[in-house]
């Protein structure tokens, strides 16, 4: 894909401010430091993969990054202010495991809507586009929690794209689907990109990442271990816990 | 004393032939413990789904009381209604003693608690399902109430259905508050109480029966509810 973060900021005479950027960013619970010193920027437009092995703070870093999790050291901005309620506002997630409310289809896209104060015709608008971008016009009036993994998921995309967010963070939106329902989530995410929204994708498919992906980040035991772009991370990987990790074989860090 | 088959046959013929006081007694007893448990949820739901929502400062007392009024005697419930509503209590010129509003005010003082300590339970697991989407998505604290009640509207239906339960077979408060004046505070447990004991076994098993049948069809509607809601996933 284009080229990564660090060519446009050498070449361009004046570098795109970050939409986000962490700093030192620390978590920690039950006295673990399960989030230890991450810094990134995610520049406006691009799609950001994160990779890396399970519990290797992935989803952590997804929370932090969303403003659902405080760092207990460091700091994260969002467009230069501090990562507020305002901010989270103009982020949407879609979780590991996506909760729909106990409704129709169309009425928890509506739902999604109306906390924002989108009422109205404006609301039926963007919500017949949302259906019908997600293929789930057929599905609008099924209670969502009936609906298989596949629909579900392509809702949740679907209610995170309504409000059209400046920033997607999706943990793993693929994990668990079939090769058709991953290529409509593909789509969808594609879409959203073209839409102007930045992606933060966690993933553990290498093909994906690929085909989505312009950076990526290797997280290891909540260290960043590599970033780079992501053709060159996946094809020559430098650090050792994503060559281990790339190879299939299981790197497990202080153990002789 | 006539057997129990003559008694049981004496009262079913009291039902069929829709005897007048029979039928005032059941719309009495409808009337007092409906409007009872309406205004108990209208108390009571709001009231549980915000302590099931939200943290705050003392809400582990808030806890603690609703649970202890769920397990109020009735009696007592009915004596301090009584002592209000007597001529000489603060609420005496109101002149509400032995009336269905005194009755559906220690209903509600029963009911109440119930309803909102059940709520609670029911609101605070489905928030911890919510939680975070509703932080995600930037909900707000009514919007968040709001779509809670709306989420849980299932298991609230049982909610109140229990509380009608509890309402519409409770003798002690109402008979202390309202007495049992023919055609005017005559409700079916306080009825059968005194009917039973004046040996006016037909009236009291006939009004026993349709307890009974009120009870039958209570839970035939809590297993249409449960079908309903696990049939949408909504459980
Ligand atoms: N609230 C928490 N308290 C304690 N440990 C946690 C908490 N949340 C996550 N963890 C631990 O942090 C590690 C990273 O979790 P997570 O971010 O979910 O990993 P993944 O990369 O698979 O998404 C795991 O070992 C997990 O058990
Ligand atoms: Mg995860």
């Amino acid at each position: 894909m284009s080229e990564p973060a660090i060519d446009i900021r050498a070449h361009s005479a004046v570098a795109p401010q970050p939409l986000m950027s962490a700093r030192g960013v620390c978590f920690d619970a039950g006295g673990q430091r399960l989030i230890d010193g991450v810094d990134l920027d995610v520049l406006p437009g691009r799609c950001t993969v994160i990779m890396g092995a399970n519990g290797s703070g992935k989803s952590l870093l997804l929370r932090l990054l969303h403003g659902l999790l405080t760092p207990s050291e460091g700091s994260i901005a969002w467009r230069g202010r501090p990562l507020d309620r305002a901010a989270r506002r103009e982020q949407a997630m879609v979780f590991q495991r996506p909760v729909m409310l106990r409704r129709s289809v169309a009425a928890n896209l509506r739902f999604a809507l109306s906390v924002r104060g989108v009422r109205g015709p404006e609301r039926k608008t963007r919500e017949a586009e949302t259906l019908t971008l997600a293929r789930l016009d057929g599905l609008k009036d099924r209670p969502a929690r009936v609906l298989s993994g596949g629909e579900q998921q392509r809702l949740a995309m679907a209610r995170a794209m309504i409000s059209a967010p400046k920033l997607l963070l999706l943990d793993e939106p693929t994990a668990s689907l079939d090769p058709a329902s991953t290529l409509a989530i593909e789509n969808l995410i594609a879409q959203a990109r073209e839409s102007g929204a930045t992606i933060i994708l966690v993933t553990h498919d290498a093909g994906q990442a690929r085909r989505l992906g312009d950076d990526l980040i290797f997280l290891h035991g909540g260290r960043i271990a590599e970033t780079g772009p992501v053709v060159r991370v996946l094809d020559a990987p430098r650090s050792k816990a994503a060559q281990a990790w790339l190879s299939g074989r299981l790197f497990v860090p202080n153990n002789p | 004393m006539e057997s129990f088959s003559a008694i049981l046959i004496e009262a079913i013929g009291l039902i069929l032939s829709w005897d007048a006081d029979v039928i005032e007694i059941i719309l009495l007893s409808l009337r007092v413990t409906l409007t009872a448990v309406a205004v108990s949820c209208v108390i009571g739901l709001p009231l549980g789904a915000v302590v099931g929502a939200f943290r705050f400062p003392l809400r582990t007392g808030v806890l603690v009381a609703m649970n202890t009024l769920m397990g109020l005697p009735p009696v007592v419930v009915g004596l301090m209604v009584y002592l209000m509503l007597s001529a000489s209590g603060p609420m005496g010129v109101l002149g509400l003693l032995y009336t269905p509003t005194a009755m559906i005010v220690a209903q509600t003082i029963l009911v109440t608690p119930i309803v909102a300590a059940l709520t609670r339970q029911v609101i605070e697991d489905l928030n911890g399902e919510y939680a975070e989407q509703f932080e995600s998505l930037g909900v707000g604290r009514l919007d968040r109430v709001l779509a809670l009640l709306w989420d849980a509207r299932y298991s609230l239906l049982t909610v109140a259905l229990a509380g009608f339960g509890r309402a519409v077979a409770e003798v002690g408060a109402v008979i202390i508050v309202g007495g049992n004046i023919n055609h005017v505070t005559r409700v079916m447990t306080t009825t059968i109480a005194l009917e039973t004991s004046k040996g006016n076994l037909q009236l009291a098993l006939a009004l026993g029966l349709i307890l009974l049948a009120i009870a039958v069809v209570v839970n035939g509607l809590l297993m249409a509810i449960r079908g309903t809601a696990a049939r949408a996933a909504y459980v």
